[in-house]
């Protein structure tokens, strides 16, 4: 909830900032005024400003607690219906894992075109970890904040793909696993392609290896921003939209339509979003098991 | 600092254009291709939303970083 004689600009600021655990060094001035002792402090950032002096080694509280809460959450509704999984005609929450599970063999059997049995796991755990994250864009902005805001913390961001972190370092993670394949499954092949293409001469090598370097890593690097830029702009529309609330009753009324059309959009985005994410995750995995 | 208003616009101006010209494009082969053969059209639009997302990916992390210029930076 906005705070007395908050601007519009801190409300948004406000809403944009994650809940931020690190290090502040010695001598450091806080917000209230104190000064750090020698040696530092491990404390929750107060500010954007804080979160800025703790340097490289801060956490984001939030994202990573909203993460692996629907990870763990993911996990175990799995785990319950392989329990109950029968051969018998499915019921209930049953039919909607069936219904994934289905989903993402046609998917991965149309596009993987290797010998590998981590794929399939991996694109169904890509794919329904990024459209939980993705989900949690749809719970007004406001209502958790103002919840925990209530219990003292002060910062919150719940939707996890919001936060480059978090999407660049599943983007890694993709991009760890091409590069450990292509090895794995081409040896030798995998420094020939990167050197000798496009142009097929040992003297064109530097040549060769910055623009096939520059490809590969396009690769994770596109994938980690597209998520990240889809649903940072679909969240700042949705503070943009909640900040018209602050203007009275006919501006809440047209706020409201537009947060309700805006949401309706928005489901079809983190779906995409989300099936986008698994396809290139299986696209980059295949192009890495291809055997010319 | 009002410049920081002409960046921004000019971001979502000329991604935009870019996005919708290639959704633009893909939706046109897309109803091309679906009226030569109709059996194949839920694939077709399967194919469409992949490549609608992929077309849509810079524009939109324009649009991003243009709302963040105006609102966080610009104050």
């Amino acid at each position: 909830m906005a705070a007395d004689g908050q601007t519009v600009s801190e409300y948004i600021v406000h809403h944009l900032t994650n809940l931020t655990y690190g290090k502040l060094p010695g001598g450091a001035i806080r917000d209230d005024g104190t000064v750090i002792a020698d040696g530092g402090l491990w404390t929750m950032a107060e500010s954007a400003r804080e979160a800025g002096e703790m340097g490289f080694m801060a956490v984001h509280v939030d994202s990573m607690a909203w993460s692996i809460g629907l990870g763990i959450i993911f996990c175990w509704f799995f785990h319950r219906v392989a329990k109950k999984a029968s051969s018998g005609v499915p019921s209930g929450f049953i039919n909607v894992a069936e219904m994934i599970v289905e989903f993402i063999d046609n998917t991965v059997k149309d596009t993987f075109h290797g010998r590998n049995p981590l794929v399939a796991p991996l694109a169904l755990t890509v794919f329904v970890w990024v459209f939980l994250m993705n989900l949690m864009d749809l719970i007004p902005v406001d209502l958790i904040p103002w919840l925990l805001s209530m219990a003292g913390v002060h910062f919150q961001k719940i939707v996890p793909s919001t936060d480059p972190n978090i999407t660049m370092g599943m983007a890694v993670g993709v991009f760890i696993l091409m590069v450990y394949y292509s090895i794995k499954v081409k040896g030798m092949g995998f420094v020939r392609e990167l050197t000798m293409n496009p142009f097929n001469h040992p003297v064109f090598i530097p040549v060769n290896l910055f623009m096939e370097v520059v490809g590969l890593l396009a690769k994770p690097f596109s994938l980690g921003l597209r998520l990240f830029g889809n649903m940072y702009a679909g969240e700042m529309i949705f503070i943009l939209i909640a900040a018209l609330y602050s203007g009275g009753l006919l501006w809440s009324g047209m706020a409201g339509v537009l947060q309700i059309g805006w949401a309706i959009f928005h489901i079809l985005v983190i779906t995409l979003q989300a099936f986008i994410f698994m396809v290139l995750t299986v696209v980059y995995l295949s192009m890495a098991h291809e055997d010319h | 600092m009002e410049l920081i208003y002409v960046a921004a616009a000019i971001m979502m101006g000329l991604g935009g254009l870019g996005a919708a010209i290639g959704v633009g494009l893909l939706g046109g082969k897309l109803i091309e291709g679906s009226a030569r053969q109709p059996e194949l059209a839920p694939q077709l639009q399967v194919t469409f939303f992949l490549g609608a997302g992929l077309v849509d990916a810079i524009p939109i992390i324009g649009v991003g970083i243009a709302m963040y210029l105006i609102f966080v930076v610009a104050g």
